[in-house]
């Protein structure tokens, strides 16, 4: 698929000013709330009119202000799954489910109800209401309620944010599988860096109505200085890696990586499972030598490929560890101190519980 | 049983019921399109319609009733016309109090339907928009469904003030027994003439029990809808 998007737009003193062309599987709006995510993907879906500009997916012109082109929200053909939800309280779950159907012409149905309700694990609550269902219930029906519309696109805009950590990670097998396995490329919405780095292929940032960078998802997020609205702590880089074994008597897995092996806290996956982890750069600790007598149980061994900008006493040291980037926060006295420059071989420290449980997910599939 | 109430007070009991459910069912559609125009149309002059709606309820009955015999009689502008292009006469017939009738619980009737249109999530209704369904269709099947409670709340009202109605109804096509005499002026007529005190008494008792048969009707109707929101 295909997502060209230009367009300017005007909310009382808020100025939106995107330019976005994406042909991700997964692409995640990035921003701090009040950045534009919501209005990019709400001009998307028809529910505003953008001031100017023009929106093409896969090459149906959806909006036009110039020739007077806008696509009313029922003739779009994309999906939306919304933050709270928005079930039909007086309907059951199973009615939610076919809305959409009762306006697509028969001929046009693709979408297999039953194997949209084994995907998303919703097949014991046909009969409910939605008021009766939890939240990540809620949001499982109401994807799959967007899906059963056979949507080109599936807008989801932070259709995690009102859920607890539990919630959550509840949901994201379930997306990850959608990403992975299902036809209907997504455009999601995040401000959780943690939930673009497990989920997203590809990232557009915004901050105050404008794009700041966007690309592939391992790209954009070792840059260090993209996310200065979370703080550096938030850097990371994101690393494919498959389950090796586990160590259930110390309740721990261990994990494959190019560079050599991660112990991670248990995870429930069977052996050869692709994952995908992100490390945080503040998490990462620089040796020169192979460290001994030394309570982490991760280290990578790899040589510095790059020294960033220093930003107040500390600095990004980007790593290559067998070909997976790392980047490591450290102090500039720590460089000057440990001599560091490109090339230099160095061993990459890693606690095992710092690893970010919910960016511990599945690896995106290679297949289209 | 028959002979518990006489022929005059069974045909006032009858004519009543022919009234107020005639006004009800009149008034619903109307209602409905001026709650929503209220509610959310943006047009020049909707202060004024909120107004004259409204205007029934402030007025004294009579007055309306005085309104509606000027304009609605047979010489009346609009009775007049009503009558030569299609026979429809309201003047001293039924037809007429069931017009004063509903006119004066159309206030009501608007008012409930409105405050549960405001109720309305209008996400909702957007979120129906890109599941495909153009507005008609968002209307009937996603507003409609939520609104449905103010809808009946707003038609016991007006089935309430129609079997009430008194000062509009008598002004406007007087108190002729079998054609226009109500429950109310039925009651008012027994209290007026010796020995009509037990007429009276069962027309009031008719009253009650329409009453509170009205309202546990659309409780329990309520409580059905209510019910498959949340079940």
């Amino acid at each position: 698929m295909t997502l060209d998007l230009d367009i300017c737009h005007r909310q009382g003193s808020f100025t939106l000013e995107a330019r976005i062309h994406s042909e991700g599987r997964l692409t995640a709006l990035f921003g701090q709330s009040g950045a534009g995510k919501t209005t990019i993907i709400n001009a998307i879906g028809g529910l505003i009119r953008p001031s100017q500009g023009r929106i093409v997916v896969n090459g149906r012109v959806l909006v036009d202000t110039q020739s007077g082109i806008f696509v009313p929200k029922h003739k779009r053909h994309i999906g939306t799954v919304f933050q709270e939800g928005r079930l039909f309280p007086h309907l059951n779950v199973r009615q939610n489910l076919l809305f959409g159907r009762w306006f697509t012409p028969r001929r046009e149905r693709v979408a297999d109800f039953s194997a949209i309700v084994d995907l998303l694990g919703i097949g014991h609550l046909l009969d409910r209401n939605p008021a009766t269902l939890s939240g990540g219930e809620k949001q499982r029906v109401a994807i799959g309620r967007a899906l059963l519309t056979d949507p080109q696109l599936l807008l989801m805009d932070e259709p995690l944010a009102s859920l607890d950590e539990a919630r959550k990670s509840e949901i994201y097998p379930y997306i990850e599988r959608l990403r992975d396995e299902g036809n209907v490329p997504i455009v999601l919405v995040s401000h959780s860096v943690t939930e673009i780095a497990r989920l997203a292929t590809s990232i557009v940032i915004l901050s105050d109505g404008r794009v700041t960078a966007a690309g592939p998802a391992e790209d954009i997020l070792r840059q260090t200085n993209l996310f200065p609205q979370t703080g550096p702590a938030e850097t990371g880089a994101l690393i494919e890696t498959h389950v090796l074994h586990h160590e259930e008597a110390f309740g721990l897995t261990v994990l494959q990586t190019r560079a050599g092996t991660l112990t991670v806290p248990l995870l429930d996956l069977a052996p050869g499972a692709p994952l995908r982890v992100r490390l945080r750069a503040r998490d990462i600790i620089l040796s020169l030598q192979p460290p001994e007598g030394l309570s982490a149980l991760n280290v990578l061994p790899g040589k510095v490929s790059s020294i960033g900008e220093p930003d107040g006493s500390s600095v990004d040291v980007m790593l290559d560890c067998g070909g997976d980037s790392l980047v490591a926060r450290v102090t500039r006295k720590s460089v000057e101190r440990l001599g560091l420059r490109a090339g230099l071989p160095v061993h990459a420290i890693i606690k095992s519980i710092a690893f970010d449980r919910e960016a511990v997910g599945r690896a995106p599939t290679e297949e289209t | 049983m028959i002979d518990w109430l006489s022929p005059q007070e069974w045909m006032a009991v009858h004519l009543s019921l022919k009234v107020a459910l005639t006004a009800m069912a009149a008034s619903l559609v109307p209602g409905i399109v001026v709650a929503l125009l209220l509610e959310r149309g943006r047009f020049w002059g909707r202060q004024a319609l909120d107004v004259i709606v409204h205007l029934p309820l402030v007025l004294p009955p009579v007055v309306v009733g005085y309104f509606l015999l000027l304009w609605f009689g047979k010489r009346g502008p609009i009775g007049a016309l009503l009558n030569e292009y299609f026979g429809i006469v309201f003047s001293f017939r039924w037809t007429g109090a069931a017009l004063a009738c509903a006119i004066m619980g159309f206030p009501l009737l608007v008012r409930a339907i409105r405050l549960s249109i405001e109720a309305v999530d209008r996400k909702l209704e957007d979120a129906a928009g890109t599941l495909g369904a153009n507005r008609v269709w968002v209307f009937l099947v996603v507003t409609l469904p939520l609104i449905l409670p103010g809808i009946i709340a707003g038609m016991v009202l007006s089935f309430a003030k129609a079997m009430g109605e008194f000062g509009a109804t008598i002004t406007f096509v007087s108190n002729i027994p079998g054609e226009t005499q109500t429950l109310p002026t039925a009651i008012y007529t027994f209290t007026q003439v010796p020995g009509g005190e037990g007429g009276a008494l069962r027309l009031t008792v008719v009253s009650i029990v329409i009453s509170v048969a009205a309202l546990w009707v659309s409780e329990w109707m309520a409580r059905r809808v209510r019910r498959r929101f949340l079940a």
